[in-house]
Parts: C-alpha cells; structure tokens; sequence
C-alpha cells in the first residue's frame, strides 16, 4: 500500500516535471555533467592504473630484482684514469644470497652481454641474457616454439639459444628456425626454441626484454664470452668488468619480500665497497603505484564532486523559484487538507527525480565519454560497476540534500496567504 | 435575535465562544474579531456580509481551520479544535471540510479530472474509486465531457462548477464558500447559487462570504458583521 502510493507519487512527480520540460532539462544538466564528469574521471584514472599495475604485477609481487648499476664515484674514476671499471654483483655475490636466507625460494642470475650476431644472411646486434633456466620460471613467458632452457643446457654447456618472438622476428627466422645455427661472435649456438616477448614498459625496472635478446645458459655465457666487455665510447676505450648484471629472487610469501629484500640489501653493503647495486621490489612498487592511485582517485573526486555540489546548488535555485511560482498550488493543497509533511514530500520527490534522472543521462554520458578517448586517444579505460553505482547514490543524495530546504520552504507557506497570491 | 442563535448550542454544528483574533502588524495589533459568541445550525445555509475590514474573512478562515483563534474556544461537531495543531487542522479541513473560492483557485496544470481528485489523493483513496467517485461528481455538477480539459480552457462557471464538485469530493459536512460568484457574470453566478441551494437542500450545511445583498438573499440566514463583531443575524433556519 505504502509503496504503490510511492509510486504514484513519483509518477504524479515526473508528470509535474514533463509539464516544464525545458526547464526541467536545463535544470538537470548541472548533475548530468557533475555524474558524468564523476563516471569520466573514475574510468579513466582507473584504466591508467590498471595499466601500471598490471606492468608491475608481471615483475612479480614475490620476486626482488638486484641490479648492478654504475656507482656515480666510479664513473668519474674510470675515465679519469681510463682503466678497467670493476663494479656490480658477483658470482660470490649470487652464492651468498642463494644461500643465507632460508625464505628464498629460487634464485636466476641475469648476465648482459651486448655482440654482433648472425643468423643466415641476417646479422643483428644481439644482448645475449647469459641466465639459468630458473629464470623462466620466475619471468613468465609462454613457449611459442620449440622449449625453454633446460637444466641439462646449463650443466652440460651446451651451446643452446632462445630467441623471443620480436628477436626472431628481427633476425627473419620462422618457425622452422628451430634447430638452426645461430653465430655469435666466433660462436656457433643452436636455437632450441623461441618464447612470447614481454610488451610494454615495466615500472622504472630494467628487465631483460626490449631489444633483440638471445637466452643462452649462464656457464655458456661465462666461459665463451667471459666478464669483460670492451665499449668504444668518445674516442677512449673503455673496458668494464662486471660478473652478474642483475639477480631475481624469489620468495616464498609476500610477507617475506621486504625483510629479505632488507636483509640482501645490509649483506651486500658488507661485500661492496661502493654502492654499485640497487636492490628493488616490485611489491614496494605495487603498493606506491596503488597509494598514486588513491590520490589520483582523491583528486579527480573533489573536482566531481565540486561539479556535483554546483549542479545541487542549481536544482536547488530552481526548486526555491518553483516553490515561489507554485505558492497558490501549495496553499491550495494546503487548504484541502494535505499535510506540511505531504507538501515537503511531493518537492522532494520532485527534486530526487529531476537529479536521478539527470545522474542516469549522467552515467550515459560517463560511459560514452571514456570509450571515445579509448578510441580516438588510444588510453585505456575501465568502468567499475562501483563507478556507476557510487554517483547514482551521489545523484540521490544532493537531491535530497538540497530539495530539502525549497521542500521546507513550500511546507511553511501560510495557506491563507496562499490563497491571495496572485 | 443574537441570543436565539446561541440559545442551543447542543444542535450548533458549529458554535463560537467569546472568540478573538487579534494580528499583530509590528508594534500595533489589529482587532480582526473582538469576542464573538454564535452557533450555527446543522443543514443551514448562511451568508457572512460586512463591508471589507468587517472581519468577514477573518471569520471564514477561522470557521474554516486555515487559521486559529487568539483567544475564545471554536467547538466543530461537538470538538474543540481551538487549541489542535496544524496537522490536526490539516486533517479536519480534509474529511469534514469543503472549500469553494472567489477565484476558482484550481490547479492550472491539473486536468479537471486530477483537480477534484485531490482531496482523493491525500486520503489515500485508490486510483480506480477516486475515478468512479470523480465520474459521479462531474454528472452531479454538470461537466461530464470536461472531464479531461484544464482550467484555462473552461469558462469561469464552469471552473466554479469543477470547484464545488472537487469541495464535494470528500462528502463534506460543511462547505465555504468565498466570495462565490464575485468573478462569475449574473446569469452563471446564478446557476452556481442554484447549485449551492440545492447541496443545501441534500444536507450540507453552507457558509457563504459575499458583500452583495442580492447574492445574500439565497440564504437562510444572514450575518452581518462590522469592525470585528456581530452587528445583526437575520432570517430563520
């Protein structure tokens, strides 16, 4: 009984509007582009996130990545007196870890070599990843021919490479390259398979995937190609010696990264004289991204919900000038015998309709908006269901909030003035 | 003759005790009625008269509800509703009370229909009964094919013919009427006249404002009112 007078109430609500059906749209507009801002904004923040994290979530929220970096006093020092730079994790290094802490799950040691490489006819500058076949386990990368590494390449040094479907690409190899000799250097290695390639920038974290990358087992790398490279920079000769470029390890739980990634960190400050490594964690990464994420969603909120505090403020006005134009109407109904209560809840109902149906044209354009700047910008975007129920509960409330006062206002009109209102 | 209106209260409908309005406009107070003691008979048909400032209005919005004594006791059926708030008022004026106005005052944007199911709608009839009861009272007024026209494209008669009908709709005891016939021509104004007699003839007690004696001669009795007080009643129920 109660809900079916409800309804006849918002029915005889939304005809009341119809009667000023411009007036009515022009006053929903404020909402209209206050929700759709709110939906917009929402998407959009969300789908670039979304992108961010996912990039970070593929490193691996259990993994910790120990890169060698060039200490800045090195620098300097090395082309000073144009010697051998010697700087960076070590084989020792690599060892210790492996060892000391018990919540290390796996280790795979990363080692760049940058040489000329032939395939056929085809000759490319390769970055040879010298690793262990652990590696794969911790970056995943699904097999498109052929294997991956295996631990018998790594223990019997067997010549074996993996190409990457964008490096196989480059060296024109197909399919049928498997099993094809690859020359680098003076060395000859067998393609033995060839895996996904890792798309899109990864954080701030160097991962071995953006050029032309051949994977051979570490000890292969080691004994063929040794620890010294030789770069010709600026005229001068430079020579570098570095034994592991990076080590990935992996942890058994997420509870375990940062006090092991701690732990890494005050073992290698022992070891090293000069800070020539920097040890980073994904999931510290993960959860900065997301705090951005917060913040951002902070920011675009208080600019909607500003938009939607002045779309209220114009329902409002509206609804005061209404409640003003209608004073004969009210003391009419007044005189006839409806309640203040029963006046006070046909404005606000009228309120609420007007700025739920502006929050539904709202929505409509939040929709749209987001997947033309997916189209025509190439940004991604993601529509929560939250993003569309959050600012349909907001719509409800700021009619609420602020056809209150109009509604109010329309209930203390004194019938008997009313009635001579002209 | 003032004494025989109050001599038997216990048949008054409507029955007034020293009542006093008085309006405070800033620092002065006008004395809108100054102890005015009445009753009016069930089934009788009155006509308030008074030149404007005699307190006639003053008189109508009181007797009915829209508006509360100073001081003095307004008893209606029996009830003292001198002292009920305005809910309470609310719901008085919409079960036992009708009103019809000078200016008609229906609702411009609500089909005739929608104007007399108002008083339908706040005592929560159903949409089909209120349809039915609104189908026997625009035959009882004379407006069956109106029934879906607004305001604006009636003439005044038959606007005041849609008021008395939605005045009806709640099956009043008493009916006001405001100045009925001030924007009606003689011939229509006539017609509604009729009308009224004849609710008053079916039982309805009528409380008629008007300031033109030959409208004032359609009703039983007449009051004539001057600077707040009774000056005279005239005529027999």
């Amino acid at each position: 009984m109660k809900q079916i007078k409800l309804v006849r109430n918002i029915l005889l609500g939304i005809e009341d509007l119809l009667l000023h059906k411009l007036r009515s749209f022009l006053t929903t507009l404020g909402i209209v582009f206050g929700v759709g801002s709110v939906v917009a904004m929402l998407s959009v923040g969300e789908g670039a996130s979304k992108e961010a994290l996912e990039a970070i979530r593929k490193l691996g929220s259990n993994n910790i990545i120990i890169s060698s970096i060039k200490s800045i006093e090195d620098e300097s020092t090395s082309t000073a007196h144009s010697h051998m730079g010697i700087y960076g994790l070590t084989y020792d290094d690599y060892a210790r870890v492996a060892e000391t802490f018990k919540t290390i799950r796996q280790t795979a040691p990363v080692k760049l070599i940058r040489k000329e490489g032939r395939l056929g006819e085809r000759a490319l500058e390769l970055r040879i990843v010298g690793t262990t076949p652990v590696w794969f386990e911790l970056v995943q990368r699904p097999v498109v021919a052929g294997r991956v590494m295996i631990t018998s390449d790594d223990d019997e040094r067997a010549p074996a490479a993996v190409l990457t479907e964008f490096g196989a690409r480059k060296l024109l190899a197909a399919e049928n390259t498997i099993g094809q000799s690859l020359k680098i250097g003076s060395d000859r290695f067998e393609i033995v398979g060839i895996v996904k390639s890792e798309s899109g920038q990864a954080g701030n974290i160097q991962i071995p995937d953006q050029e032309v990358d051949v994977y051979i087992p570490i000890n292969v790398a080691r004994s063929y190609f040794g620890d010294v490279t030789a770069r010709r920079t600026s005229g001068t000769f430079e020579r570098e010696m570095v034994e592991l470029h990076q080590m990935i390890v992996q942890v058994d739980s997420t509870e375990d990264v940062e006090p092991v990634a701690a732990g890494i960190e005050s073992m290698l400050k022992r070891f090293h004289k000069k800070e020539d490594y920097r040890v980073s964690v994904p999931l510290a990464l993960l959860r900065q991204a997301e705090a951005t994420k917060r913040t951002f969603n902070i920011v675009l909120g208080s600019i909607a919900g500003i938009s939607l505090l002045v779309g209220g403020i114009g329902i409002m006005n509206i609804m005061l000038a209404s409640v003003t134009e209608r004073t004969r109407e009210i003391g009419i109904r007044r005189a006839i015998g409806a309640k203040r209560k029963q006046i006070i809840s046909q404005f606000l109902i009228e309120t609420v309709v007007l700025s739920i149906i502006g929050g539904l044209i709202g929505i409509g354009l939040g929709v749209l908006v987001p997947s033309l700047i997916t189209y025509f910008a190439g940004m991604p975007t993601v529509i929560t269901p939250a993003s569309i129920v959050l600012p349909l509960v907001i719509s409800f409330g700021v009619g609420i909030v602020f056809g209150l006062y109009p509604a109010v206002r329309a209930a203390k009109v004194d019938p008997i003035v009313a009635l001579r209102h002209e | 003759m003032i004494r025989e209106a109050v001599s038997n209260p216990s048949d008054g409908i409507i029955h007034l005790e020293d009542a006093r309005k008085i309006y405070q406009m800033g620092s002065s107070s006008v004395k809108a009625l100054g102890g005015v003691t009445l009753s009016f008979n069930r089934g009788s048909f009155w006509a308030i008269m008074g030149p404007s400032g005699s307190g006639k209005s003053t008189m109508m919005n009181i007797l009915g509800c829209l508006d509360r004594l100073s001081s003095g006791r307004y008893i209606l059926e029996g009830r003292d509703v001198s002292t009920l708030d305005d809910d309470s008022l609310s719901e008085l004026r919409l079960r036992h009370l009708g009103f019809v106005f000078q200016s008609f005052n229906l609702i411009p944007q609500l089909t005739v229909q929608r104007n007399i199911e108002l008083p339908l709608y706040y005592l929560g009839w159903e949409a089909s009964s209120s349809a039915e009861r609104t189908g026997e009272l625009v035959e009882r007024v004379g407006l069956k094919e109106r029934l879906h026209h607004r305001p604006a494209e009636l003439s005044g008669g038959e606007m005041q013919r849609v008021a008395i009908a939605r005045a009806l709709a709640n099956d009043p005891q008493i009916i006001f009427a405001d100045e009925p016939t001030g924007n009606l021509d003689t011939a229509t104004g006539k017609e509604i006249l009729g009308l009224l007699v004849e609710l008053n003839e079916q039982g309805k007690t009528i409380i008629m404002v008007t300031h033109e004696s030959h409208v004032a001669t359609y009703a039983k009795r007449r009051l004539h009112m001057l600077d707040g007080l009774v000056e005279r009643v005239e005529g027999e129920d």
